[in-house]
């Protein structure tokens, strides 16, 4: 296909841009396959460069003559266009819808954005799991990793290499595979090095109705465990939910089967209920109205805060579960690829001080997100503006983002990356030039061929210029366990995601910049102090006055 | 001391407000001015006192096997739970308490009996640390157009008015008696902020006596002098700061708002600041909701959207931004009042002077400005309840107040010289009853207390300590800290102020704090320049003359400077330390597993 065919008219002069706290730019606009530009064609001017991808919805207005379109983009943004001209109008409108709801991943901008600048290291390499798994094995002799699952059929979600208990062979593997949804058994997701306790990570047990067991997934988690030790399931649903899940095949584990376990339930909610809470939660952000009972009872009625509350909370319990109870954990909840995810994931940020650097968070992305099989395709494919009844999307990422988001702003300094690394991180979950965030699992992606034919998003950020910017100036490396606070006084509304185009930061730019500026110059003068003090050390040996004093 | 039943009650519980269960021992001590509570744990020395002027209410509950409990709930926000063994002694502290904690004699109040290690002479010194002919001079008056009036002298014409104040250069004598006569309580206008560069001026005063027709041929030309007092312009604004609704309501008991017909040239523009009594009940509700035992977050924000209280503060944040562009933009004069003028004029006036004068964002120009705004101008601050009293007359005026200017901080960061701390230490030191400073009415009530013969000043001790106060990210030749601040209102711009109202629960708050750490950065760059300094010196010396004297020096000032980390190791540990307070896995969890079994097993 040619995206010519789906482009009617591809430039059109004339047109007026408005964004929210910006001047009005007046150019020429060009709809390319991947891109709509908008330029003023002089020297200095900003231009605008959208991705079709990155565009949620588009809405027509006509006054007169005059229409314009309004752009909503998945990262949020609200802009206008004024197009002079009925027919252009429509035109751009059109072939914009078309171009941004092409579902084809193969026409996507990732396989044909070219890198302009020099790729240090390819990020496609810098997290293969059995990297990851030569520092579990300095650690700890327990576990191996298992190619059971190198063609995929075992667990579809799952990547090739996976870590499993040691005495553990792959038939057992397979077994388990039939009892867990999705054929998503237990693995490694996490391994404490302080007291040697692990996090698991699994889809929910298929115990049906009628409580179906399966002996090698007891012998399988069973083996995680110390001699007279009880570990905890963590299941995201709650004890309502699990139990409904019988009558279609899922279930939970129960206390006859796995006596060295303790079952806890907690609720962290599903994906459309998700998406309509992002939807709401946007909606509430853009209201004009003014009145502040409307928007604090729109900001409650979204819930977002509360999804917040709910997984930082099952987070810090399953962390306290291995730090504090020295106990093993396994999570799941029904498919095992969202929820999990996000309660996996962030009891990392709260136990492991390496999560918490720039490249550490880069590796849990890639870990415990997508080799562990998030459907981002699916769950991104639309933001807060989609006017289509959701299907799979849902804000399963933004919302730990958002956690982690919580958790920085608590201990600002314990973070090696900033606010604005996260927002990236969000920004290029949603439309990217990248290919990192295509496809749906490992396979999906091997499939695509993504590794050889797109630009890793990690192959950008790992390169010093990057860094420096998405660098937090206030950090300290703090080895030590973090524990938020998940009082609602404590959680705060993400402004830099959810209100970044609904006000101006001018002000608060200007303190980031003056924060900097506070410890850069106090850099500069440790370097000099300590240089003059070689100096003076290196003028004091070479004194012979002193000498002959001495 | 006579009112102390019980001085010392043992084996009592003080419980934590987070995990009940987690509680500590000690014993309780009352004395003349504190409670205070001592730990029994070995080898610790942990002691909460509690000034008893800070104490609001005293409740106590019913008697349990495990004690009796009794609740005290401070001015400061600080909630205190303790449970007595023996309902007796729990019945004698409540007592005890009540009487203390409400002084029934000025004499009484703590100010009075604070004796800090300072001497006479300095005593005095801190009274005078502030000026305030020294601020209106610095506002360049008098002038041509305003003039010192000694009009109230002897508090004759305004008992609630201070002695000193400013009023347009044509208002002669007759005038103001006239025009105070058809004002509340005999408060005429006068001035409250004066713009150098534009001589637009800010002005209040209370209602005027108009009920449904009167009218009053002085204050109409006391208006007028003010009009005249601003040349470059045509027409001034009478900025009422309550509902059209309560405006009308007084004009049936003689009271109400200027009838534009019959002053020349003002444009009347009602803004709607609901009264102390709405105001009271709105913090009352939003106590309530920062108290809540782990609440969900949807019993948070409806809690907090039913107390209405954010409301409240965005619409005084409203009509300050109103009067400040009025002033610089426009540069129209604006007399504001409400129906006595002492709690939204005073608020109102205030908002807008730190939105147009750099100097009311220092550290210096905030306490000179709260001075007479809300002392000299007779915010009543046995508002803040001191003595026993009428509690209708309760007014959260001073917290909505410092709730504004935090709410601004958090817009321009590097706007204001002084830090949130500083504004919780004032807020706390207003009901104190510590310092001098917020204790009687008006200024007629102060001299006659001779506050300044006999108690401290809460200002110098503010600035000697200044640098506990001082917000890192202040330039003072900063773009956002120049002229008028321009704030946005959006109803998401407002956030619940955790700091004041949450003070007390540390497991809330952020566990580093940036600010801290900037300081700690900025003292060890002070630190560097003057290593730096005196290295280069040092070096100059070697170059120069190889004297021992030199070399001498430069081992004593090289004295180690180790890069040094800034987090001190307890910040850190406190990461850890306090996971307590609302980590997940507490008695509830740990339990439901078994409750899940028990579902189980019934379906």
């Amino acid at each position: 296909m040619e995206f010519a065919e789906l482009i009617k008219t591809p430039r059109v002069d004339g047109v007026i841009l408005h964004r929210p706290f910006m001047p009005t730019v007046e150019g020429t606009l060009c709809l390319t396959g991947h891109h709509l530009i908008l330029s003023s064609r002089q020297d200095n001017a900003e231009e605008l460069w959208l991705l079709h991808s990155n565009i949620d919805s588009i809405e027509k207005r006509f006054v007169g003559s005059l229409g314009s379109i309004i752009v909503k983009c998945k990262d949020l943004r609200v802009i206008q266009l004024d197009i002079p001209g009925m027919e252009e109008c429509f035109n751009i409108a059109s072939s914009v819808e078309a171009l941004s709801t092409l579902d084809i991943l193969s026409l996507m901008y990732p396989f044909f954005y070219r890198p302009m600048f020099e790729v240090i290291e390819d990020g496609w390499n810098s997290f293969l799991p059995e990297d990851a798994f030569k520092d579990l094995e300095t650690m700890t002799d327990e576990w191996r990793l298992s190619d059971v699952n190198k063609d995929c059929t075992v667990c579809p979600s799952y990547p090739p290499l996976v870590a499993v208990p040691k005495d553990v062979d792959d038939d057992t593997l397979r077994k388990v595979a039939t009892f867990r949804h999705s054929g998503r058994f237990p693995v490694l997701s996490y391994y404490h090095k302080k007291n040697g306790m692990v996090m698991m990570r699994a889809g929910q047990p298929l115990t049906g109705t009628n409580g179906r067991r399966c002996k090698e997934d007891e012998k399988l988690i069973n083996a995680t465990l110390r001699p007279g030790k009880r570990g905890y399931i963590i299941d995201t649903r709650t004890i309502n939910l699990a139990q409904q899940a019988k009558a279609r095949g899922g279930g939970f584990e129960s206390e006859a089967n796995y006596p060295q376990w303790r079952r806890i339930h907690k609720a962290i909610e599903r994906s459309n209920i998700l998406q309509e809470s992002l939807i709401k939660l946007v909606e509430a952000c853009n209201d004009q109205s003014h009145s502040m009972d409307r928007w604090l009872s729109k900001l409650e009625a979204s819930n977002w805060q509360t999804h917040v509350k709910e997984i930082l909370t099952t987070a810090c319990l399953a962390a306290q579960c291995i730090d504090r109870e020295g106990a093993s954990v396994l999570v799941h909840g029904t498919e095992g690829t969202d929820s999990t995810l996000q309660v996996t994931s962030l009891a990392q940020i709260i136990l492991d001080p390496a999560c918490r650097t720039i490249r550490g968070f880069q590796g849990l992305v890639e870990r415990e997100w997508l080799q562990a099989g998030h459907p981002f395709h699916h769950r991104c494919a639309q933001s807060a503006f989609s006017n289509s009844k959701p299907r799979q999307e849902a804000p399963v990422f933004l919302l730990f983002l958002d956690c982690v988001w919580q958790i920085l702003r608590q201990f600002p300094c314990s973070f090696e990356f900033s606010e604005s690394f996260l927002v990236l991180v969000f920004d290029h979950a949603y439309a990217s030039q990248f290919g990192t965030f295509l496809g749906n699992s490992t396979a999906e992606r091997a499939k695509l061929s993504l590794p050889e034919k797109t630009v890793s998003l990690w192959s950008w950020v790992n390169r010093p210029q990057e860094l420096e910017r998405l660098t937090n100036p206030l950090y300290e490396a703090n080895s030590l366990v973090i524990w938020p606070s998940v009082a609602p006084q404590s959680l705060l509304l993400w402004e830099g995601v959810f209100l970044r185009w609904n006000r101006s930061s001018k002000c608060l730019d200007e303190a980031y910049e003056e924060m900097v500026h506070i410890i850069e110059y106090n850099k500069e003068l440790q370097n000099k102090v300590n240089s003059l003090r070689r100096q003076l050390a290196q003028l004091e040996t070479e004194d012979p006055l002193l000498q002959t004093l001495e | 001391m006579e009112h102390i039943r019980l001085p010392k009650v043992e084996n009592v519980r003080l419980l934590d407000r987070v995990s009940p269960r987690r509680s500590r021992v000690g014993t309780l001590y009352l004395t003349a001015t504190h409670t205070i509570f001592v730990e029994n744990e070995a080898g610790v020395r942990n002691e909460t006192w509690v000034l008893h002027s800070l104490v609001c209410s005293v409740e106590k509950q019913a008697a349990t096997a495990s004690g009796c409990s009794l609740l005290v709930r401070c001015k400061n926000f600080q909630v205190l739970h303790f449970v007595v063994p023996r309902e007796r002694e729990c019945h004698d502290v409540h007592l005890s308490l009540q009487r203390l904690s409400q002084p029934e004699r000025c004499e009484e109040l703590y100010c009075f009996s604070y004796k800090p290690n300072v001497d006479e002479a300095e005593r005095r010194q801190e009274w005078d640390f502030l000026d305030l002919k020294a601020d209106y001079s610095r506002m360049g008056l008098p002038n041509s157009l305003w003039k010192f009036s000694p009009v109230n002298q002897h508090y004759k014409v305004s008992d609630t008015y201070p002695a000193d104040l400013f009023v347009p250069q044509s208002a002669t004598p007759p005038v103001i008696v006239g025009s105070s006569k058809f004002r509340s309580r005999g408060r005429f206008p006068t001035l409250s902020y004066y713009s150098k560069e534009n001589h637009a001026a800010i002005c209040r005063s209370s209602q005027p006596l108009s009920g449904f027709s009167a009218r009053c041929l002085e204050d109409e030309q006391m208006l007028e002098a003010i009009l005249r007092s601003n040349p470059r312009s045509d027409f001034m604004y009478v900025v009422d700061t309550r509902p059209k609704l309560n405006a009308i309501a007084n004009r049936a008991a003689g009271k109400g708002y200027e009838n534009e017909d019959n002053y020349s040239n003002i444009k009347f523009q009602f803004i709607g600041i609901e009264n102390i009594h709405v105001m009271r009940n709105s913090q009352q509700k939003m106590l309530e909701v920062c108290e809540l035992r782990s609440p969900s977050m949807s019993d948070f924000l409806e809690g907090l959207e039913s107390s209405g209280w954010l409301k409240h503060i965005k619409a005084v944040l409203d009509a300050g931004i109103f009067i400040a562009k009025a002033v610089a933009e426009e540069g129209v004069s604006v007399l504001v009042h409400c129906s006595d003028g002492w709690d939204r004029t005073a608020q109102v006036c205030s908002v807008a002077s730190v939105l147009l004068d750099p100097h009311y964002r220092t550290l210096r120009g905030l306490m000179v400005h709260k001075q007479p705004v809300f002392v000299f101008l007779s915010h009543r601050v046995e508002l803040c309840n001191h003595l026993v009293g009428d509690p209708k007359e309760v007014s959260p005026a001073i917290d909505q107040f410092l709730e504004s200017v935090w709410q601004l901080m958090e817009q321009f960061p590097c706007a204001f010289e002084f830090n949130a701390r500083f504004l919780i230490t004032i807020h706390s030191h207003v009901y104190s009853c510590q310092y001098g400073n917020f204790i009687g009415n008006n200024q007629r009530e102060r001299v006659e207390l001779r506050l300044r013969e006999r108690t401290h000043s809460l200002w110098s001790y503010l600035w000697k300590n200044q640098t506990d106060y001082i917000n890192p990210l202040y330039r003072p030749d900063h773009s956002q800290t120049q002229g008028l601040l321009r704030p946005s209102t959006a109803p998401y711009c407002f956030k619940s102020w955790r700091g004041l109202y949450n003070r007390f629960d540390p497991g809330m708050h952020p566990r580093q704090s940036v600010e801290d750490y900037l300081s700690a950065i900025q003292e060890e760059t002070q630190q560097l320049e003057e290593q730096l300094a005196s290295h280069k010196q040092v070096e100059k010396g070697y170059k120069r003359i190889n004297s021992k004297f030199l070399l001498k020096k430069t081992q004593s000032t090289c004295s180690c400077y180790r890069g040094c980390t800034i987090l001190s190791s307890s910040c850190l540990e406190s990461g850890i330390a306090d996971v307590s307070c609302r980590s997940p896995l507490s008695e509830d969890s740990t339990r439901d597993p078994d409750s899940d079994e028990a579902a189980y097993s019934a379906a």
